[in-house]
């Protein structure tokens, strides 16, 4: 085995050093790139993701959509902008799987014991499952577009969606890998991991308006962090209800999200052996 | 900077180190020195505390007390220099499946901070060397566990680490592919690698290991040579073989009366009915054959064979730890200690 002669010699195998930020940086870039590498492999995974809002869309279009009474503006409008929120916090279930996958294959072992920023594996991972939220709610609103929705916000309140999207897919996202290393199995992930979904998006103004439910549930819908960012770009993109300072309000509470949960991910990651 | 061995006798060593998972105590005092160049194997009973060791030793895992160098950097005091100087196989194959083989090596050569021209043709020197040229470019789902091993081997000598760290490395190998991994192995010591191997297969051990360290409840019990061992634990082993439907209570009335006392030291009467072996200490030797195969016949026991035989690893494993490597190596549910 070792007759074999190397075409680069031992000692020409220099390593580079990149400290701090840069790091950080080329890590997560090589592990997003790593992470997207298996979409066109894995076409099935894609198809699911896309399938699922869409499923959604017509679901709530046609089905029950005639049985949801907005008191204000479209109805077609309100739902729809609902489902396609709903889409990225769905996403962020991917981040979960992905990382209890790492975990049990043991590559977060290796990754561990490797000489390159930690927070990459993390971060790489959840750039990759934003770049795939995108490419998924791009297409949802094509559909939507299709069957119905009809935005009308100018470029600036596009552009203040788009960011509220993004910055709901990262804050969730953190969320995602926070369950998917803190859970014991990828079971554990897909059955429970999932839980806290349903309080978050249903007891929510996703899909009807807070008026319509008990009294004692109003508070929390009103006031939640998911209610108020599917309010503030559905109101910028289609006029209902008033956005006022929803918008503010609900960055604030998913930059809280990120500064509870970033940190808390890491100790996950840090903490996790590989069975 | 350069990856080399910096010149000191020892590449690994490890004083006193200590780890408890709740009230389970994993590591007791644990230490131990690897000379540079050589492959220590690390034996033990599941949960005895080998993969605590390796954890600790390779920056996932902190411990409770001790400390530890390898390659001469202070494992605690800059575990990010450390792992630069290391390489890791752990007890699964921990590549990614979805990418193929060539694409697993660069990565991991770009993480090991290999620029990336530099990280390709490492690659493609690995891919040639373990046999993997021809499915550099198929998925890793599509390899078998023999490839698997050995891409996961190859991914954690992207920079020629001076020191490498193999968890069971074989366990679940067909002994093909286990043969294969020994050359590999015994290439790397050749090219003056330092080695510590866990191991629950003895043969492995005795074959690769310059020096063994048996450990159990989280201490060290033994160490030495695997011909120190052997002969630490005493002399020559009698190994009979009797035909099915041999009545093995007689057989071993039989032996204990022909050894008397010993019988009782060093693992006692080994039966294993489904090969019809039958073991035990003959610490008398060769001068003490006669009159055993004399007893034996007279007992009426017919024998199929009849062997002396220095103690084996095996041996020395059941004697120190009460446990036949097999039975360990059946044992189910070991944690990550």
């Amino acid at each position: 085995m070792s007759s074999k002669a190397f075409s680069v010699p031992k000692a020409e195998l220099i390593t580079i050093d990149r400290p701090g930020l840069r790091g950080v940086v080329f890590d997560s870039l090589i592990l997003a790139k790593r992470s997207l590498m298996r979409v066109p492999r894995q076409p099935e995974w894609l198809f699911g993701a896309t399938v699922q809002p869409i499923m959604f869309l017509l679901l709530f279009r046609y089905i029950f959509g005639g049985a949801l009474i907005i008191a204000g503006g479209s109805q077609v409008n309100y739902i729809i902008v609902g489902v396609i929120v709903q889409g990225v916090v769905f996403g962020s279930f991917s981040t979960s799987i992905g990382l209890a996958t790492d975990v049990k294959e043991g590559l977060v072992d290796r990754f561990r014991s490797l000489p390159m920023s930690r927070i990459s594996v993390l971060l790489g991972r959840i750039l990759a499952d934003m770049a795939l939220n995108i490419f998924v709610t791009t297409f949802t609103f094509a559909i939507a577009l299709l069957i119905g929705f009809r935005p009308n916000g100018n470029i600036g309140e596009w552009l203040l969606s788009i960011g509220m999207i993004l910055l709901l897919s990262f804050a969730l996202a953190w969320i995602g890998a926070f369950i998917g290393l803190a859970l014991k199995s990828i079971e554990a992930v897909n059955t429970i991991g999932f839980v806290w979904v349903f309080p978050v998006t249903f007891a929510s103004t996703t899909f009807t308006e807070a008026a319509t439910m008990p009294g004692w549930l109003q508070p929390w819908v009103k006031h939640q962090p998911f209610s108020l960012a599917v309010n503030s770009v559905r109101g910028w993109l289609t006029g209902y209800p008033n956005v006022g300072n929803d918008g503010w309000i609900a960055a604030a509470w998913l930059v809280l999200v990120c500064l509870i949960f970033a940190p808390l991910a890491v100790w996950a990651y840090e903490k996790r052996a590989a069975h | 900077m350069t990856v080399g061995i910096n010149g000191d006798e020892y590449a690994v060593v490890a004083q006193d180190l200590r780890k408890s998972f709740g009230n389970t105590q994993a590591l007791d005092g644990v230490s131990l020195k690897i000379r540079s160049g050589t492959l220590l194997g690390l034996l033990g009973p599941n949960g005895a505390g080998k993969t605590t060791t390796v954890r600790i030793l390779t920056t996932l895992m902190q411990p409770d007390s001790g400390s530890a160098t390898v390659a001469g950097v202070d494992v605690l005091g800059d575990p990010g220099k450390v792992r630069s100087l290391i390489g890791l196989t752990g007890q699964y194959s921990a590549v990614d499946q979805v990418l193929t083989g060539r694409e697993n090596l660069i990565m991991f050569g770009q993480l090991y901070r290999l620029p990336t021209s530099l990280a390709k043709r490492r690659a493609d020197d690995l891919l040639d060397r373990f046999d993997l040229t021809d499915a550099a470019t198929r998925v890793v789902s599509t390899y078998s566990g023999g490839m698997r091993r050995r891409l996961d081997l190859a991914a954690s000598l992207l920079v020629a680490p001076p020191v490498l760290f193999l968890d069971e490395p074989t366990t679940g190998l067909d002994p093909r592919s286990r043969n294969g991994m020994w050359e590999v192995i015994e290439g790397l010591i050749e090219d003056g690698t330092t080695v510590l191997l866990t191991t629950q297969y003895l043969e492995e051990a005795d074959r690769l290991a310059d020096n063994i360290i048996v450990v159990d409840h989280g201490r060290v019990i033994a160490e030495g040579t695997a011909n120190q061992l052997k002969t630490q634990i005493g002399g020559e082993r009698l190994a009979i073989t009797v035909p099915h439907g041999t009545d093995f209570a007689l057989v071993e009335q039989t032996l204990r009366q022909i050894v008397g006392a010993g019988a009782e030291e060093e693992g006692g009467v080994q039966i294993d009915v489904d090969s019809g072996q039958v073991t035990v200490p003959f610490p008398d030797g060769a001068k003490a054959l006669p009159e055993a195969i004399r007893q034996i016949d007279a007992a009426g026991i017919v024998l199929s064979d009849i062997a002396l035989r220095r103690p084996s690893l095996d041996d020395v494993f059941l004697t120190l730890t009460g446990r036949s490597a097999e039975e360990v190596g059946n044992e189910t549910g070991e944690k990550a200690a």
